[in-house]
């Protein structure tokens, strides 16, 4: 392929204050090609994309376009020359409809009234060649997170990028989806799209990216043709160690061990019916399942963070009912969610009023005791690594690496027995997820119990001792030891080699 | 900026004021001053906690209307048997707190357990209030007995060294309430109530009991407040108390403390309490600007705080 370059970056540098966050990086773009971006969170990739976009101006360095040097003062310059930056967090004005979204600040007109009914045709061509059958009357607030991004990219087909940057588009993605986006990135890169994406899992850069350009520490260490590397190559160059270590060994859980919890008949109206489990000290409980199969549910509901029945509760042999979170904390239960941002932290806090305050009790009766809670926080960024640039940074401006160590810390502080830990990896790099995996081996090895909710397959397998399936709300299978493989999960999970009876159901 | 911001402002006004005319310094006219910041203070206090938990009220003007009506009405009947003296005024102190806690239960449980807005319910139980006054009085006035209200009197003129009760129960509601919101948990409990009450509710916060209790303590200052008012005038009628809500809510702004939540402090809302007495004072004192166009330079200044307070948000 002797494509030209649409767009590059020339010794870009861009300064947040005092912080360098890139330090003149090259990054080019050819027409006709996927680009995979890739780097362990903080390492600029965001920044990058969007000093590509025109969201934000670099500090120094050139940016090319065409050939020529030009500047963006706006993300609308940057539309102006076709290129289309589309958000993780969706962009998408929720109680509009999928038409009236697309075709947002740009209404087709006839005469001084809407012409409605060529703007939907419009959009149902654009949804069309995306295969996404939804309504173009829909309002954007009733769509799942896939079919959002399929209406984010129909987006920018009606604006004919000729750039279309996507930061991460397959985080919130099922396998299915993926493939169905895998092919439209396929289809615009036949039309001579140059595309730009980041993604954590090195395998689907390996699927769709012709080329990778790596990044670290706000500088670029490689840049190469996908066919060059393995992913053990891309994971090495992004942290800049090995890291084919990634799960700790698991040294199986002792025969004698104590039961931490026993649940018998837990149902979540509309989510989970009738789910008995056991959990021992020491051990790693994994449960896997497709998105929407009750996981989450059931384990919130456990909790008390929503409306559940349970016909019997044990926890460490004792019988109780748990009717709200403060009782479930009460007894060394708690429960990390897996939305970071929108349920886990307080976006625009500093990171001492977030890190205490589920544990707040343990810091003052009425009145609380600063100087322990800094001293608390001190300690936090030391055993979890949180990067952060001074300790009074809000929130919402770390890396998610950093955030989700931060989430960890939180749910540590109110010293639970029992675990439960729901997508503890979202989103991260690789090399904050060994951190992560190896604080939990380490804290199951000093006899807490842990239950890891998980949607990555490879997580499940590597961490778990045993694991449990669930599909549409119900324990479709344990899996143990040796027995747990990634077919075997997918078998459960779908329902193969169930009784018929059931499947129909 | 932001910490700054008001309290320049008022440095300014207190400079401007003192340069205009040569009383404004004296003795006499801070205490009076003060004394009539302490109503709408008092109650800001209370608004800073509701608006900070998330939460608006727009009904205090007329609770503060409807239980001094309230207060007149039973101490005038209780006169009978119990005759002038300190246990009606007691009597009285108690109704008031009482129903300002049943006005603030009232807010708080249809706007926490029915899951209705703010906005609405409190637009809904500000007029209830206001029309319940009214009906109450006749539509005229409803005042208290002449004997009585020579006793009552000195709550609102007395004090102790000069310093009259308004404004020395004002000074202990503020000194409470800064404890209460910056170090105590139930104010870190109401920040990251209106920060986010999804991310409070996972971290074990009970959001509806924080933010009822928010409105439950506003109602109860509110009650406190209305105990120092009804000496002053000795009645109440379809008049009293309007716009207080809107004086309150601006007191709260000013100070510094974010309209949608998540940010309060209890000693910002007491300087935006300050900035809005001294602009109403100043036009008082000199003829510079007509005293009619008070209500002009208020709202002025309102959004300049708010314009001030993005600018610096944005650099910060």
């Amino acid at each position: 392929m002797t494509a030209a370059p649409i767009l590059a970056l020339r010794g870009v540098h861009k300064s947040f204050g005092p912080v360098e966050v890139l330090s003149g990086i090259d990054v080019t773009l050819l027409s006709g090609e996927v680009l995979a971006l890739i780097g362990e969170n903080g390492a600029g990739k965001s920044t990058t994309m969007k000093i590509l976009a025109g969201y934000q101006p670099a500090t120094a360095g050139r940016i090319m376009l065409d050939g020529k040097e030009v500047r963006f003062d706006s993300l609308h310059d940057g539309e102006a020359a076709g290129i289309v930056l589309i958000h993780q967090e969706f962009n998408l004005a929720e109680q509009l409809t999928v038409e009236q979204n697309i075709f947002l600040g740009r209404e087709l007109r006839r005469g001084l009234l809407l012409d409605k009914w060529r703007m939907r045709d419009l959009t149902q061509q654009y949804l069309g060649r995306l295969k996404c059958r939804i309504d173009p009357d829909t309002p954007v607030s009733r769509l799942s997170n896939s079919d959002k991004q399929m209406v984010e990219i129909a987006k920018a087909l009606s604006r004919d990028a000729r750039v279309l940057i996507m930061d991460e588009p397959t985080a919130v993605l099922t396998g299915s989806e993926v493939e169905v986006l895998f092919e439209q990135v396929r289809a615009l890169r036949a039309a001579g799209t140059a595309i730009l994406f980041t993604s954590h899992k090195l395998g689907e850069v390996a699927a769709i990216a012709d080329r990778v350009t790596i990044m670290r520490d706000g500088a670029v260490v490689r840049s190469d043709m996908v066919a060059a590397m393995t992913e053990d190559d891309m994971a090495t160059a992004m942290v800049g160690r090995d890291v084919s270590a990634l799960y700790p060994p698991k040294p199986g859980v002792a025969h004698d061990a104590r039961i931490a919890l026993q649940v018998q008949g837990l149902t979540v109206p509309g989510h989970a019916q009738d789910i008995n489990f056991t959990l021992h000290q020491g051990e790693i409980l994994g449960i896997a399942g497709l998105i929407g199969s009750g996981r989450t549910e059931a384990m919130e509901g456990l909790c008390g963070l929503r409306p559940a029945t349970i016909s019997a509760l044990q926890i460490e042999g004792q019988p109780l009912a748990i009717r709200n979170t403060a009782d479930a904390l009460n007894n060394g239960l708690c429960y990390m969610t897996e939305d970071r941002k929108l349920r886990g932290l307080l976006l625009d806090k500093g990171m001492r009023v977030n890190l205490t305050l589920q544990a707040l009790a343990r810091f003052g009766r009425i009145l609380i005791d600063r100087r322990a809670e800094d001293a608390a926080l001190a300690q936090a960024v030391k055993d979890f690594d949180i990067r952060a640039g001074s300790a009074d940074v809000l929130v919402g401006n770390l890396s998610g690496g950093n955030q989700q160590k931060l989430l960890l810390a939180k749910i540590m502080q109110s010293e639970p027995r029992i675990l439960i830990v729901d997508e503890p990896t979202r989103g991260i790099d690789i090399g904050t997820k060994q951190q992560i995996y190896t604080f939990l081996r380490a804290l199951a090895a000093s006899g807490k119990a842990i239950i890891v909710v998980s949607s990555e397959m490879q997580e499940i397998i590597g961490l778990s001792d045993r694991v449990l399936v669930m599909r549409q709300g119900r324990i479709a299978g344990t899996l143990d030891g040796d027995a747990i493989t990634e077919d075997a999960i997918v078998r459960c999970a779908m329902g193969v080699g169930a009784d018929p009876d059931e499947r129909a159901a | 900026m932001s910490v700054l911001g008001p309290i320049l402002a008022l440095v300014i006004l207190i400079v401007i004021g003192a340069a205009l005319n040569g009383n404004f310094l004296s003795a006499g006219n801070i205490n009076n001053v003060l004394s009539r910041s302490a109503f709408i203070g008092i109650i800001a206090v209370g608004m800073t906690f509701v608006i900070t938990a998330g939460g608006l009220d727009l009904s205090v003007g007329s609770m503060a209307a409807f239980i001094a009506g309230m207060m007149i009405l039973v101490m005038n009947a209780a006169l009978p048997t119990l005759g002038v003296g300190i246990p009606i005024i007691l009597l009285g102190m108690l109704v008031a707190l009482i129903a300002g806690i049943a006005a603030g239960m009232l807010n708080g449980f249809l706007i926490t357990t029915l899951g209705i807005e703010a906005f609405i319910v409190t637009l809904g139980t500000m007029g209830i209030y206001r029309s319940l006054v009214t009906w109450l009085a006749n539509g005229g006035t409803l005042s208290l007995d002449f004997d009585l209200r020579t006793f009552y009197r000195p709550v609102y003129f007395d004090g102790i060294l000069g310093v009259s009760w308004p404004i020395i129960v004002f000074a202990v509601v503020v000194i409470l309430g800064e404890i209460l919101m910056s170090r105590a948990r139930f104010g870190r409990h109401c920040a990251a109530t209106g920060s986010n009450e999804h991310v409070a509710h996972y971290s074990s916060v009970n959001v509806g009991r924080t933010r009822m209790l928010t409105y439950i303590m506003l109602g109860l200052l509110v009650g406190v407040a209305t105990i120092m008012y009804v000496p002053r005038l000795g009645s109440a009628s379809a008049s009293t108390g309007v716009l207080w809500e809107l004086e309150a809510i601006a007191a709260v702004i000013i100070g510094g403390t974010v309209l949608k939540g998540g940010f309060g402090r209890v000693w910002g809302t007491v300087i935006g309490v300050l900035i809005l007495s001294l602009i109403d004072n100043i036009l008082n004192l000199t003829d510079l600007v007509s005293p009619y166009l008070n209500g002009a330079i208020q709202g002025v200044i309102i959004v300049l705080a708010v314009i001030l307070q993005r600018e610096a948000k944005a650099k910060g």
